[in-house]
């Protein structure tokens, strides 16, 4: 072992053995598809920028836009507001109401969107859950037309965004060391006082990044605007796979894609260390 | 003041238990659906049937997508588990140059957005006869599933201390020997954590899986939502109670195979 790299490091040319399957594989199935059609935005039908012109120009599609960051911003909020108490439960130290918490967090999480949106349509629709108990308790009652509303699709989507609310929010409650709010509280600061001078700075960091998270996966949401919002109303990946499916216009859908990308990347890299992903994934 | 917390404290908990409650409650409302024994759906059920179950399980069109799903997720688990802990080792115990841009590069199937990936993948696999195919659908999978394996092993690697393997290279071990019966054993809850996430990301993959669906060959979620869309039968909670029920017990598997684990390294 003559020239055995330090503190047992990988030699180069193994390491980049190592890792060149996942770096073909991401490069072939998704960089380089997803280069192409960003590729044919600007240069078909014409090598121009007619696309992104479209886009900015014809008033519905910079309503859809305005409308996918409307609903994504209220989205968040809600799921903050709703996320919050709940990580504040997840933090607290182990008791029954903390498992059946990590218990009603975590099946939602790992069921999948689409039953998600489907069981959010049985209970919407016109011969809906809502609908027939309302008609149960009064029979002359006329039932409510809710599915395919911008209500139902905010419902539908901070429902199943919430759990990547809760996650980050809980994991940060959960490194504040328990003696600083009870110090605050042994100084005479009432419970109140001390959850805004102690504990929410310090939860600042989860807020961020579940707020982060859950803005950039509602901006690109396609399965539960598509089933609950139905073709009516319209947010930005709907309408990208409206124009590729259905009207053909693949550069068109490029273009749309292209503003989509910028958006949730450029989020997601301005606010990088905000982000921290094992987080939501390993949690533990 | 007491008194005052105490009842904060019951509001606080009032709370929980409303968002709580709207949390479960749309997974809770499939399972009453799924024994309803009308087609309409009632709520309350009017009585119980197995009828939705028994279409399920017998309805040629149903299980042939569950099994084509089941197939893909099983070689897709093992692809991004391979693939992924491979890369995992090289970058946490390499010297890759550029190493952040790549971890952050190959981190962007998680932020990208499906829709996009699900038309560029389109329109690069239609020319190759590749959608609709079983190998179409594993690639693509696998390219999604596969940060969820470099997350969780990257992390299980950075906590495990090299001097272990070094040891073993010391004592004249190769580093594929090392690798295998030193940071394998050590990191195993990692990767079988990392299978699970990436199982239940391609059988749960929706949109992607929608758009390159042929005719022949469709995954599970593709059916679904294609009957969501026209028809809202029964069947489909039948479908999702399974399919949950299945979700919930791997994850419980794998949790539980995580605790054995620990407690046998005496962590």
């Amino acid at each position: 072992m003559a020239e055995a790299p330090r503190r047992g490091q990988l030699p180069l040319s193994l390491s980049m053995l190592l890792v060149a399957p996942l770096v073909l594989l991401l490069a072939w199935t998704f960089f380089l598809p997803i280069g192409k059609l960003l590729l044919t935005s600007v240069t078909e039908p014409s090598f121009s920028l007619d696309n992104y012109r479209r886009l900015l120009v014809e008033p519905l599609y910079r309503q859809v836009i305005i409308r996918t960051l409307w609903i994504a911003l209220v989205c968040t909020v809600s799921a903050l507001l709703l996320g919050y108490p709940i990580a504040a439960l997840m933090a607290r130290p182990g008791r029954v109401a903390v498992k059946i918490a990590v218990v009603c967090v975590m099946i939602p999480l790992w069921t999948s969107a689409l039953i998600r949106s489907y069981a959010w349509i049985m209970l919407l629709q016109r011969k809906g859950v809502i609908n027939s108990v309302l008609l149960g308790l009064d029979p002359a009652a006329k039932p409510l037309n809710m599915l395919y509303t911008d209500g139902a699709v905010l419902m539908a989507m901070t429902h199943v965004l919430l759990p990547f609310m809760i996650l980050p929010i809980a994991s940060a409650l959960g490194s504040i060391p328990p003696d600083l709010p009870r110090a605050a509280l042994n100084l005479g600061a009432g419970r109140v006082r001390t959850f805004f001078a102690v504990t929410l700075p310090l939860s600042l960091p989860g807020v961020f990044a579940g707020c982060l998270l859950v803005f950039v996966m509602s901006l690109g949401f396609y399965v539960t605007p598509a089933l609950v919002g139905g073709p009516q109303t319209l947010m930005i990946a709907t309408l990208i796979a409206e124009q590729a499916t259905t009207l053909l216009n693949w550069p068109f859908a490029g273009a749309i894609s292209c503003v989509l990308l910028v958006l949730s990347l450029g989020l997601t890299v301005s606010f990088k260390r905000l982000l921290r992903l094992e987080r939501v994934v390993a949690h533990d | 003041m007491t008194k005052q917390a105490g009842l904060a404290e019951w509001l606080f908990r009032a709370l929980c238990a409303l968002i709580l409650v709207f949390l479960m409650l749309p997974t809770l409302l499939i399972l009453p659906v799924s024994f309803s024994p009308s087609t309409e759906l009632a709520f309350p059920p009017r009585g119980l049937s197995l009828r939705w179950y028994q279409l399920f399980f017998s309805d040629p069109g149903w299980v042939d997508a569950t099994l084509f799903s089941l197939g893909i997720a099983a070689l897709t688990t093992v692809c991004s588990t391979v693939v992924g802990t491979m890369a995992s080792v090289g970058l946490v115990r390499g010297r890759l140059p550029g190493r952040q841009t790549l971890e952050a590069l190959l981190l962007a199937p998680l932020i990208v957005p499906h829709i996009i990936v699900a038309i560029a993948v389109y329109l690069q696999f239609a020319p190759l006869g590749l959608t609709g195919t079983r190998l179409g659908f594993v690639l693509i999978h696998t390219a999604l599933a596969v940060p969820y394996v470099v997350l969780v092993v990257s992390a299980a690697l950075q906590r495990l201390p090299p001097s272990l393997e070094m040891a073993g290279l010391n004592l004249g071990a190769s580093r594929l020997r090392c690798f295998w019966s030193i940071t394998m054993p050590l990191i195993s809850p990692a990767i079988l954590a990392g299978a699970v996430f990436s199982a239940l990301a391609s059988f749960d993959e929706t949109v992607v899986s929608f758009f390159i669906s042929g005719v022949e060959h469709q995954t599970i979620t593709r059916k679904m939502f294609e009957d969501i869309e026209f028809n809202v039968s029964p069947v489909i909670a039948a479908a999702s109670t399974v399919f949950v029920i299945g979700t919930v017990a791997l994850m419980w598997l794998a949790d539980t195979a995580k605790r054995s684990a620990t407690r046998r390294s005496g962590a």
